[in-house]
Order: structure tokens, then C-alpha cells, then sequence
């Protein structure tokens, strides 16, 4: 029990992971597609930061060593605790996978807006945003000769 | 034999800094290109950026030749703090690639812009341009893999509306956009999720760093989950069968200046960036790691050459027959990276550069004669040598390359990749090579039946010879493949020793 | 307190309660078919997420998200689907076989591949024990930012911080040739008389911009000392922008913040950052090693009051190369979001006929 609490947020992430995945796998329609697309990008976020928390730790922002903030903060601790870990007096929760998850989430909406982009010009080209009927008015292309300069 | 070590091809204050300006240099034209008053000036200023990036790798080929490998430590931390950029000689192999392949694309586009794209685009396509050609030349130089992930989405995001711009002259060019952009997307995210595996197991993301912690970690589930994401992630990015879906339609719609580049070189970096993972960052001894080489990946190479083969013989529309092609030829270059061995490897990215160097002719000399005539399916080729001998010419060129006909790059490359596959006693291998060089024969043959030998259609427009503009880069790519054909000692030496690079498991 | 979570611990009962909460909401997303739900959902799903960031330590991060997921990323969306449609197709279920077997698997990967991960909070773990932990000891010498994220950010890791920028220029750019600049002749003027039931949201509107654009540029200049940064501050720049053109008319906000600059100012972005890198460079740095903005001379000549005192001499070039990166992230990304507000605002329904024709 102790095992599966402590693994939760794993465990959570990755059926997060999976729902965006099946919604991108099973959509016909474009804009739910990349709806998906993006839960599974921010799913991947939520698997970095959570194996940079630190029990017992706080913001990574680093407070005035003997400060009455980083008493308080000490004072919630187990002194062996704190000595083995922290830093300068405080524990800190890890500030790596914050810094990476920040360029990733930007990525995120760089791709969506690119992604919803086309798909708006696919409705224009094509009168429709789903993927099979997609398909069937691409057929007419194929029998016709290419287009002159 | 030359000697690379007396290559000083920039001022020393230069090639210091020489591998963060060979990505820095394309990125601030592309800014530049983006704020061009007109398409000529944009024009211009790609072909500079990509000129600037291609000397950049000049420089660092004679450093790597001094040195071995070249680091740079971006903002002056050393990893694991910050980020360094390492370049191998396999690195530097990829980068005056990606670069020259870039040179050549940019100077055809001049004329072939204009037929493919609307006007008011072409400021910044050439801007999107450079920043895909910049994000390629980022992945392959840098030591970190986060970094990696970065300047992938920093190549891809461009490239997808770049593609989708294809579609003032087919609009199947905006659901394939679309598709890679799905694909694309999947397969950077799972990489992103393998690189999380691996940070978690080892705490650092240098890949130097990385290699080092995994070799005294072993096995453990944790490590070869990430392994398994980072292989299918890049596998998506490198069009390796059977997640090569999104290829086809991204090769056969986009603007030919973009199918030109994107042919020679995605798919490379993607599969380069994955050996550097696969033989660098995971542990030698690793049982999962050999068991996969040996049979997932493979099989599934050699399967990709003669099911894309055979698909690309029955294919209508040529440039999505070239396409299947170029899957099939991936799974040639994957065959040559199986055998981890130096001289599997060597082979392999050779026929990697032999490679780019064929697609690039082909799809350029397509793209020349489509100014005139279109030319979508294989029947409006007919007879078109009559019209535009020159491009024709350099068409038959670069698809004898791939066909193997001795004399060209193509019959060599295929020829180190027999020779590394026998010396590795992987008989099967050889057998598929065979098979698969047959078929290409057949498509190839169809091709160029269609255009030496079948007389025009009565009332067919007529082709056009393309311009010099686009007439100088082809022969160009062509009269490499027949000279390298003939006297391959300078990229042989390079492949020797990038090979040596990424096996020997040195710096 | 025990270095070990226990079911007693309130921050893991909250992080599960949220998490549970996060996967209700992506069940809804999977099994709606209207995408306006979908969207509000995806809006509602960012929202949390920010809460469980906040939770979980990353301040930062949950701004951002908050921000970037609930803020831009819905209006994009309900632009698309205003210029496509609001319900997706019912497919049948046979082709809901393979997805679901893909994911299964995949899905079965990873949770094997948890199994092995260490537990939540592990303070000894890998991650936490090596780089995680040397950032926290090194920055206050090295830097003298208090604001960890932000130092490793714009310092240790700053490279990929401009491969960042670079991403959302490319975005910028790409959008821009999918969708243009925004409306052609065809886009409606605005009403000459606007009644007197917009005489609220007008004066409303006319408070709220400024308060908002102060609010930008205080969390731009706050990053280094709290959450904050130039992301989040482009990101609420950009809002300001758009909730004029939500109240004034999409034609009035164009006039004042042209689309010609707004891709210049995502340009001069991109190449103040990169300059930054190379007039370090010039002074005998590698790129972006801020130590190197100053040359010596100039650093001798800076009183030392302003200074204050001897060691901080080695943090002001730190300082002002966080400081000036920051605004060229602020630029580029304000820039931006505001052209990608453009592409989609500024297409009409004549714009697709039009283009169908062509």
C-alpha cells in the first residue's frame, strides 16, 4: 500500500500519458487530435516535476540563511533530516525539472498553434476537419495531372 | 590520404567559437530573412546563412582532425551544470552534411521559389528554412540531451508549415503536414519521456555523464523503458519502418526546396542523434541493448528495404515513389549501424552521406523540370530528355547512384556495406541488400524508361530546360556523384572516422 | 516529520486528490464529442494542473502553465473552432481497437518502468542527490539570483532557454504562413455608434489594459527574486493586447500595434538575446557567459556603492545578462502570441471562400 501511495503520481501520469495518446489515436477530428496531443505533452510535465519534489521541502527559492523564514521553515523538520539534506539550513525541493518543464510547455503551445494553423487552412482546402472524409477528397488528386507554374 | 590536420579554414578567433556560431550564424539570418524588405534580398541573405554555416563545419573538420573532438561550454559552465556542445568526428561528418545540403538548397530555391509558393510567403519560408537547417545543426552538435529535444522541436515546428505551403500547388500538402505534425510531435515526446527515464535513474542530463552513471548502474527496468522510448521517439523522427507513415505525403507535397533539404537531412540527424544514444549514452555489455540491435532493429531495417522497395515499385506519383525510396534506403543505413561494428558503422554512414547526396540530385532535378510541367505521376514524364536534356541527364545520374551502377557513389556505398556485413559474418544481410538493390533497379528503370524512351504524348505541354540558377547546384550534386564514384578517398576518410567515432567508444 | 510519505501526510493526500481530479477531467475530454467541451475541459485540466504545481514546489512552472495552458491555449483553440466547427464526428467503435491496444502497452511500459522509480519525495534519489542539489549550493555564489529556477533558467542552462525562443519565433513564423497578418479590406469597421450597453466593458477595458501591461513587466522584473519571468510576463503582455482587441474591435488594436511590428519586435527578441551571447563572446567569454558582458575596464569604473561592496562586482554581469535575455524572451514572446492571435482573429469567413477559390 505504501509502495502504490508513494508511486501514485507515476502511475497517475502515465494513464494521463495514455488518455492524450488514445485521444490522438482514435480522434477523426483534427482539433480534438491536437487537443490530445497537448494532455500528452502536458502529462510528460506533470512525470518530471514530479520526481524533483523533496519531502519536506519548499519552493526552490532560496531564502536568507538565519532569516526568521528559514527558522520557520527548519523548524517543521527533523533536525537529521534537515542536516543530511538541506542547504544552508532548508531543504529545497529540485529546481532542474522545473527549468525543463518550462521550455517544454512552451513547445507545447508553439505546437498546438502550428497544429490548429493548418488545420484551419485543411477546412478551407477541403470543407472539413475530419480525417477520413479527409481522405476520400484526397482521391480526386491522385487521377489529376500536376498543376502548371 | 589527406591530411585534415592542416585545414585551418577560418582565423583562430573564429574557430574557437566556431561550434556555437555554426548554429547561432543560420538563427540570426533567419531573423534577418524574416524582416527582408523583398523575396530576392531573403534569398540572398539564406544563401549567406547557409554559406556561414558550411564554413563553420569546414573549421571544425580541422579542429576535430587536431583534437579529436571539440567541447564548448555554453554560458562558460561545465557540464553537468550547463550545457556543452561535443563534437566527434561522426558530429562533424553530420554537420558539413546538413550545412552543404543546405548551401545547395538555398541556391536553387532562388528560381524555384517563385513557381511553388505564394509571393508574399517567400520571406519567410526562407526564414523558416534557416531555422530548420539551424535546429538540424544544433541536434547534431550538442552533449545534452534536453538540449537534443530543444533544437529537434526548434527543426520540426518550422518544417511543418513549411510543408503545409505546398499546398498553393496540391493540398494534399496540408493533411500531410498535419500528420507529421502528430507523428513529429509523438515521437519528440516519447523522446522527451525516455530522456525523464534516464534522468531519473542517473540525475544528469550531459550524455557524456549519462554513458558513464549508466555503465555502472546495469540494467534496470527504468533504464530500459527509457531506451525503448527514446528508440521508438527518434525511430518516428527517422522514418524507420514501420513508424515511417508521416514520410510519404511530408516528401511528395511539400514545396520542392523543402523536400530537397528534408530528404537529405531529417532523417539523418534523427538517426545519427539515436546511434549517439544507442552505441554512446547506453552501457556496451547491456543484454537488452545488443539483444535489441540484433533483433528489433535489424529485422526491421532490412524489412523497410524490401517492403518500401517494393511499395515505390508500384507507386503512380513519383515523388512519393522517391519517397518510399528514401524509407527503404533509411533501413539500408540502419542495416550498416546493426552491425556495431567500426566498420559496419563507417559503412553505414557513408551510404547515409552517399545518400543524401542521390536524393538531393533527384529531387532537384524533379523540382527543375516541375517549373515547366508539373510532373506528378510517372506518365507526364514521358520523353521529357528531349525538352531538357541537361535535367534529365543529371536525373539519370543520381537514380544510377541509387540503382548501385558501378562508376557512381551509390554502387561504392552499397559495396562497404556488403564488405562490413561479411566481415561481421551476417550472411542474411548481404541477401538483403541484393534483393533490395533489384527492386530499386525496377523502379528506377521505370523512371528512366518514362523519360529517355517513351515518346511525349501528342498533346502534352512540352517541358522546358530548367534554369541555369537551378541547372548549377544539380550538376554540381551530380558531378560529386561521379566523381566521389570514381575517387572516394575524402569521404571514405570521413566516414572512417566517424565510424571510429561512435564505436571505438572514444571521447 | 519522517522522511518517509505516510497516508497522513496532507501534501500527498492533496497531490492524489488532485491528481484524481486530473484524471476525471481527461476521461471527460476522451469521451465528449462537442469541442467546446472538449476546450473548457482542456482550460479546467491546465488549471489544476498549476494547482498540483504549485503543490508540488514549482511555482514557476505553475504560472506558466496557468498562463500559457488555460490562457493562450484556449483562445487559440475556440479560434479554431469558431473557423472550423464545434462538434467532431461520431466514429464506430471498431476503431477504437488498435488505438486502445497501442496505448495499453505503451501504457504498460511505463507503469513497469515506475515500478522502478524511486518514491515521491525521495531526497537521496538520483535526480535530487546530484545536479538538482549542486544548483542550489552553487547559484548564490555564482550568480546571486535568489530565484533558483531563474538562475539555472537564464544562467547555467541558458542555452536552451534561446533554443526556446528560437521555438516560439519558428511558431510565430509558421503560423504566419498558414494564416497571414490578419484581416484583409473584407473584415467589417467597427461600428460608429456602440451602444450603451458596451459603455461597461469600455470603461471596464480601459482600467483593466494598463493594470495588466504594469502587471507584465512586474512579473518580468520579479523573476529573479519570486516566480515569475519573461514567459509568464510575454504571455500577459500579449493578454493585454488581446482584451483590447476583444472590447475595441480587432481593426482598432491593429492600428495601434501594427502586425509589421509585431513580427519586428519577435525578430529584435530572438537577436538581443543572441547578442547578448555574442558581446560576451567579443569581450573573451564563451557565448552567454555573462561573466564577460562587462569588459574589465568598465567594471572598475562602476562606483562601489552602486556595486555594493567587492564580491557583487562578479554578480552584475550576471544580473544584467538575466536582465536583458529576460526582455528578449518578454519581446519575442509578446510578439508572438500577439501575431498568432492575429492569424487566427483575422480570418473571416470571406477570407476562407475567397481562399477555396484560388
Amino acid at each position: 500500500m505504501t509502495f502504490f501511495l508513494s508511486h501514485f503520481n507515476y502511475f497517475a501520469v502515465a494513464v494521463l500519458m495514455m488518455a492524450g495518446l488514445f485521444i490522438v489515436f482514435s480522434s477523426g477530428n483534427l482539433i480534438k487530435r491536437t487537443i490530445g496531443l497537448a494532455i500528452f505533452q502536458t502529462a510528460t510535465g506533470l512525470f518530471y516535476i514530479s520526481l524533483g519534489k523533496v519531502t519536506g521541502g519548499t519552493a526552490p527559492i532560496v531564502v536568507e540563511p538565519g532569516s526568521a523564514e528559514a527558522r520557520e521553515l527548519a523548524s517543521r523538520l527533523d533536525p537529521a533530516y534537515l542536516a543530511q539534506h538541506g542547504v544552508d539550513g532548508v531543504v529545497y525541493s529540485n529546481p532542474l525539472p522545473s527549468v525543463l518543464i518550462l521550455t517544454a510547455i512552451v513547445v507545447g503551445v508553439a505546437t498546438l498553434a502550428v497544429g490548429l494553423a493548418i488545420a484551419v487552412r485543411i477546412r478551407e482546402a477541403y470543407g472539413s476537419v475530419e480525417a477520413d472524409e479527409i481522405e476520400v477528397l484526397s482521391r480526386v488528386e491522385s487521377t489529376q495531372p500536376g498543376p502548371r507554374a | 590520404m589527406i591530411s585534415f590536420e592542416a585545414l585551418h579554414a577560418a582565423p583562430p578567433a573564429l574557430t574557437a567559437h566556431a561550434p556555437m556560431l555554426l548554429v547561432v550564424g543560420p538563427l540570426i539570418a533567419a531573423c534577418a530573412a524574416a524582416f527582408a524588405p523583398t523575396s530576392r534580398t531573403s534569398w540572398m541573405i539564406s544563401v549567406t546563412g547557409s554559406i556561414f554555416a558550411a564554413w563553420m563545419a569546414l573549421a571544425l573538420l580541422g579542429e576535430v582532425a587536431r583534437h579529436g573532438a571539440v567541447d564548448y561550454f555554453m554560458g562558460g559552465f561545465a557540464p553537468p551544470l550547463g550545457i556543452a556542445f561535443h563534437i566527434d568526428a561522426a558530429g562533424v561528418l553530420m554537420a558539413l552534411l546538413i550545412s552543404s545540403a543546405g548551401v545547395m538548397a538555398s541556391l536553387y530555391s532562388g528560381h524555384a521559389l517563385p513557381a511553388e509558393v505564394r509571393a508574399e510567403k517567400h520571406t519567410l519560408t526562407q526564414a523558416g528554412f534557416l531555422l530548420c537547417q539551424a535546429g538540424l545543426l544544433g541536434m547534431v552538435s550538442t552533449g545534452d540531451a534536453f538540449n537534443a529535444f530543444v533544437f529537434l522541436e526548434v527543426s520540426s515546428i518550422g518544417t511543418y508549415a513549411l510543408i503545409a505551403i505546398g499546398e498553393k500547388r496540391d493540398r494534399r500538402a496540408l493533411p500531410a503536414a498535419f500528420n507529421y505534425l502528430i507523428m513529429g510531435t509523438i515521437g519528440a515526446t516519447f523522446y522527451v519521456v525516455g530522456v525523464g527515464f534516464l534522468f531519473a535513474a542517473t540525475g544528469t542530463l550531459n550524455m557524456a555523464d549519462m554513458g558513464a552513471r549508466l555503465a555502472t548502474l546495469g540494467d534496470s527496468s527504468v533504464v530500459q523503458a527509457g531506451f525503448a522510448f527514446i528508440v521508438v521517439g527518434l525511430g518516428i523522427k527517422a522514418a524507420m519502418f514501420p513508424l515511417h507513415g508521416w514520410l510519404p505525403g511530408a516528401y511528395s507535397y511539400a514545396p520542392s526546396l523543402i523536400a530537397i533539404f528534408l530528404a537529405a537531412t531529417a532523417t539523418k540527424a534523427s538517426i545519427y542523434l539515436m546511434a549517439r544514444f544507442v552505441f554512446d549514452v547506453f552501457p556496451d555489455g547491456a543484454a537488452f541493448g545488443q539483444g535489441f540491435i540484433a533483433w528489433v532493429l535489424a529485422p526491421l531495417a532490412g524489412t523497410a528495404a524490401i517492403v518500401c522497395s517494393i511499395q515505390a515499385v508500384f507507386e503512380k506519383e513519383i515523388r512519393r515513389m522517391l519517397a518510399f525510396s528514401s524509407v527503404a534506403q533509411v533501413g539500408f543505413i540502419l542495416l550498416g549501424l546493426s552491425l556495431a561494428t567500426v566498420a559496419g558503422a563507417s559503412a553505414g554512414l557513408f551510404y547515409l552521406a552517399a545518400h543524401a547526396l542521390m536524393k538531393m540530385t533527384l529531387f532537384m532535378a524533379l523540382g527543375g523540370l516541375a517549373i515547366s510541367i508539373g510532373a506528378r505521376r510517372l506518365d507526364e514524364l514521358a520523353g521529357v530528355a528531349r525538352d531538357a536534356p541537361w535535367s534529365a541527364a543529371a536525373f539519370a545520374i543520381g537514380a544510377a547512384s541509387l540503382a548501385g551502377v558501378p562508376l557512381t557513389l551509390g554502387f561504392l556505398a552499397k559495396w562497404r556495406l556488403v564488405a562490413a556485413a561479411l566481415e561481421a559474418g551476417q550472411i542474411w544481410i548481404v541477401a538483403v541488400l541484393a534483393i533490395a538493390s533489384l527492386l530499386t533497379l525496377l523502379y528506377i528503370g521505370r523512371m528512366i524508361e518514362a523519360i529517355f524512351f517513351r515518346p511525349a504524348p501528342a498533346g502534352a505541354p512540352r517541358a522546358r530546360e530548367a534554369p541555369v540558377g537551378v541547372l548549377a547546384p544539380l550538376w554540381i550534386l551530380a558531378g560529386l556523384s561521379l566523381w566521389f564514384g570514381i575517387d572516394a578517398s575524402l569521404p571514405e576518410q570521413l566516414a572512417n572516422a566517424a565510424g571510429q567515432a561512435l564505436i571505438g567508444g572514444a571521447p | 516529520m519522517i522522511a518517509e510519505p505516510t497516508f497522513f501526510d496532507v501534501n500527498l493526500a492533496i497531490d492524489i486528490v488532485l491528481l484524481v481530479m486530473l484524471l476525471v477531467v481527461a476521461g471527460a475530454i476522451v469521451r465528449t464529442r462537442s469541442l467546446l467541451t472538449a476546450i473548457i475541459l482542456f482550460g479546467i485540466y491546465s488549471l489544476v494542473s498549476a494547482v498540483w504545481l504549485v503543490v508540488m514546489d514549482a511555482p514557476d512552472v505553475a504560472f506558466t502553465e496557468a498562463v500559457v495552458g488555460a490562457g493562450i491555449s484556449t483562445i487559440v483553440l475556440l479560434g479554431a473552432i469558431l473557423l472550423t466547427r464545434g462538434e467532431a464526428e461520431r466514429g464506430d467503435w471498431r476503431r477504437l481497437i488498435a488505438p486502445a491496444l497501442v496505448c495499453v502497452t505503451v501504457g504498460g511500459v511505463l507503469i513497469y518502468a515506475a515500478t522502478g522509480l524511486p518514491a515521491l519525495g525521495d531526497a537521496s534519489s538520483p535526480v535530487n542527490a546530484y545536479v538538482g542539489r549542486a544548483y542550489l549550493e552553487a547559484a548564490p555564489n555564482d550568480i546571486g539570483v535568489p530565484n533558483t529556477v531563474t538562475a539555472v533558467l537564464a544562467s547555467y542552462r541558458g542555452f536552451d532557454t534561446f533554443g526556446e525562443v528560437v521555438v516560439i519565433f519558428a511558431a510565430g513564423v509558421g503560423v504566419a504562413l498558414m494564416l497571414g497578418f490578419g484581416p484583409r479590406a473584407s473584415l467589417a469597421p467597427p461600428p460608429q455608434v456602440m451602444g450603451d450597453h458596451h459603455v461597461v466593458l469600455r470603461v471596464a477595458a480601459k482600467l483593466l489594459i494598463p493594470l495588466i501591461a504594469l502587471y507584465a513587466l512586474y512579473v518580468q522584473f520579479h523573476g529573479d527574486l519570486g516566480a515569475g519571468g519573461g514567459f509568464q510576463a510575454g504571455v500577459i503582455m500579449a493578454a493585454a493586447v488581446i482584451l483590447h482587441a476583444l472590447v475595441f474591435g480587432l481593426r482598432e488594436t491593429m492600428a495601434a500595434v501594427t502586425p509589421k511590428v509585431a513580427r519586428s519586435v519577435a525578430s529584435l527578441g530572438v537577436l538581443l538575446y543572441a547578442g547578448v551571447g555574442v558581446v560576451c563572446m567579443m569581450n573573451g567569454g564563451l557565448f552567454l557567459d555573462y561573466d564577460y558582458l562587462f569588459p574589465p575596464h568598465i567594471e572598475k569604473e562602476i562606483p562601489g556603492w552602486l556595486l555594493g561592496g567587492p564580491e557583487s562586482a562578479h554578480h552584475w554581469g550576471q544580473h544584467f545578462g538575466i536582465m536583458l535575455i529576460e526582455l528578449g524572451v518578454l519581446l519575442t514572446v509578446a510578439a508572438t502570441m500577439v501575431t498568432i492571435f492575429y492569424g487566427f482573429a483575422g480570418r473571416s469567413v470571406d477570407d476562407a471562400q475567397r481562399e477555396a477559390k484560388r
